[in-house]
């Protein structure tokens, strides 16, 4: 799905998104029930740079001071993090990591945050946006990774074809939604053909209150260790403090 | 300032330490404890896959101490076992850390969370992107309960990708001068983007760009440690006492903080025009300065100074 149509299946009531030349999404959504949505997000692939972050990192910071519990829609299609010696230079890891905490600042003074994956979602760019929510969605054409293959058989010097077998039976390495929906970090993919708005609100009306994303990883078989050692780990803490 | 209680640890370097050694010799001597040790074998399954060795701890080490006799919670990642990178078990053992820290109130307020890291495990991308992810979360909420999260960067795999993003979540970050902090390595970049974009082999560009002096002249890290176990203790404990809350205040300056870097450094081309624009009267002599003197060119800088983060 194209962001236009993305947006007016979200939005029968209407929307000020407007395409922008730093391909960044910001504006204001109409909800059927009367009420309003923030819209903020990065379109078109573009890669997320210093400059990408602040105006979406501001946006939110307004309407947590404007306070309310408007929800926010983070919409993505981002090949990753700029990747550039001068963005570098001046401390990307510090803009992503910005915009992130805007974010969930934002969840935690009572917006609710969804993530709307619908191209790429890569690395840096990833945590600093859609996995910064309260829960993550995703229409069938997104395209989430940390990496793609080719890069991954470079980097770790093992060959491609491997890696191409292996990641039709682990989910734990493999780029794409399957493998993203698996390990727990999409929560749901919404299905196209049905008025998106609709979808929407079901995923606003059940937004979890903790981060359950490692709960779902074991449930749906892609990441079956991670919420139990996260327990273990909080449970010998506690044995530990009570000794 | 050494410390005369365990003086041959407090000279040792950071840099070549393991985690095991870090946390030994910054703690209070016989102060750690460690939650899920090696001995429960909480390792990686996914690792045989690749025909690669697994370890006990999955390189990341979590346990409470004291330091200075303050009780503190602490993680340390093994930068020699697989770039000490975010990966199923190894994120999820920090993630159980950061959670326990959040929700009881009677266990350390100060977490120290001792970076080595490249990022995300590859071979286990998935996990370990979504590790992060909740691990920054983790964070967030146990610094909004009030907990000080503190990073500290010097390691060999320094702080990058997804442990870069950490470092940044954090309340307060410690580096040395060997410390190295980003997103993407010099080296992820000229592969993707050439080498006129960045030479990873020009050691003294990358020092420039990444390392541990710079970041501490930008405001990218908060304090600056000399590259010993004892050089870390003082740092920490010199800040321990006064980490920014997480509140729309803080990320307000942190918006204005890193908007002012923009405007006063963005059309810099060069580290070292950068240090310029910030007032540094001889900017080709930091590389050269020992810790002291460039403490003193610290001092004098507005944008290492805000309390935003």
């Amino acid at each position: 799905m194209k962001l236009d149509e993305i947006l007016s299946s979200l939005f029968l009531m209407g929307h000020d998104i407007d395409p922008r030349p730093d391909h960044l999404i910001l504006g204001t959504g109409k909800r059927a029930n009367g009420g309003t949505v923030e819209v903020v997000g990065i379109a078109d692939g573009e890669a997320l740079g210093i400059e990408g972050v602040l105006p979406l990192a501001r946006r939110v910071l307004d309407i947590v001071a404007t306070g309310g519990k408007t929800p926010i829609l983070v919409i993505v299609d981002t090949q990753g993090q700029l990747m550039s010696r001068r963005d570098e230079m001046l401390g990307l890891n510090e803009y992503l990591a910005h915009l992130a905490k805007c974010l969930l600042l934002a969840s935690r003074s009572g917006h609710a945050t969804v993530g709307l994956n619908y191209g790429k979602a890569v690395a840096g760019a990833f945590l600093a946006t859609a996995l910064a929510t309260d829960v993550l969605v995703a229409l069938p054409d997104a395209e989430p990774a940390v990496m793609d293959l080719p890069s991954m058989a470079r980097v770790t010097k093992l060959p491609q074809e491997k890696l191409e077998a292996l990641s039709k039976t682990t989910p734990v390495f493999a780029p794409g939604l399957d493998s993203m929906t698996k390990v727990g970090a999409i929560a749901q993919v919404w299905d196209p053909a049905k008025p998106l708005d609709v979808q929407f609100e079901a995923t606003l009306a059940t937004i979890p209150a903790h981060d359950v994303r490692d709960a779902l990883g074991a449930e749906r078989g892609g990441r079956l260790l991670a919420a139990g050692i996260a327990r273990r780990v909080a449970d010998q803490a506690g044995e530990d403090r009570r000794a | 300032m050494t410390d005369p209680k365990h003086p041959s640890a407090d000279t040792a370097s950071w840099f070549l330490s393991t985690a095991r050694e870090r946390l030994t010799g910054l703690l209070d001597p016989g102060s750690f404890a460690e939650f899920l040790p090696p001995t429960e074998r909480a390792q990686s399954p996914h690792l045989a896959l690749f025909d690669l060795p697994a370890a006990f701890d999955d390189g990341m080490v979590v346990g409470r101490g004291r330091l200075g006799r303050r009780a503190v919670l602490v993680a340390a990642q093994e930068g020699q076992f697989m770039g000490g990178t975010f990966a199923e078990v190894s994120g999820a053992k920090l993630v159980g850390l950061l959670r326990a820290a959040r929700d009881d109130p009677k266990l350390p307020r100060i977490v120290l969370l001792l970076l080595d890291s490249g990022g995300v495990r590859l071979q286990e991308a998935n996990a370990g992107e979504l590790a992060v992810a909740e691990v920054m979360r983790a964070i967030v909420e146990a610094r909004g309960f009030g907990v000080t999260v503190i990073a500290l960067v010097g390691g060999r795999a320094g702080a990058f990708g997804g442990a870069g993003l950490t470092a940044a979540t954090c309340s307060r970050i410690v580096i040395s001068e060997q410390g190295r902090t980003g997103v993407s390595g010099p080296e992820v970049i000229e592969t993707n983007k050439g080498v006129e974009e960045f030479d990873s082999q020009d050691k003294a560009l990358v020092w420039s760009v990444t390392g541990g002096r710079n970041r501490r002249l930008l405001g990218g890290a908060d304090a600056y440690a000399g590259d010993t176990v004892a050089g870390f203790r003082d740092a920490v404990l010199a800040l321990i006492d006064r980490a920014p809350p997480f509140d729309l205040v803080t990320l307000r300056a942190e918006q204005r903080r890193l908007a002012d870097r923009i405007e006063c450094l963005g059309a810099c081309n060069s580290a070292v025009e950068m240090w310029v624009a910030l007032g540094i009267a001889e900017p080709q002599t930091i590389r050269n300065l020992d810790d002291a003197a460039f403490a003193e060119i610290v001092k004098g800088l507005r944008g290492a100074a805000y309390e935003a983060r």
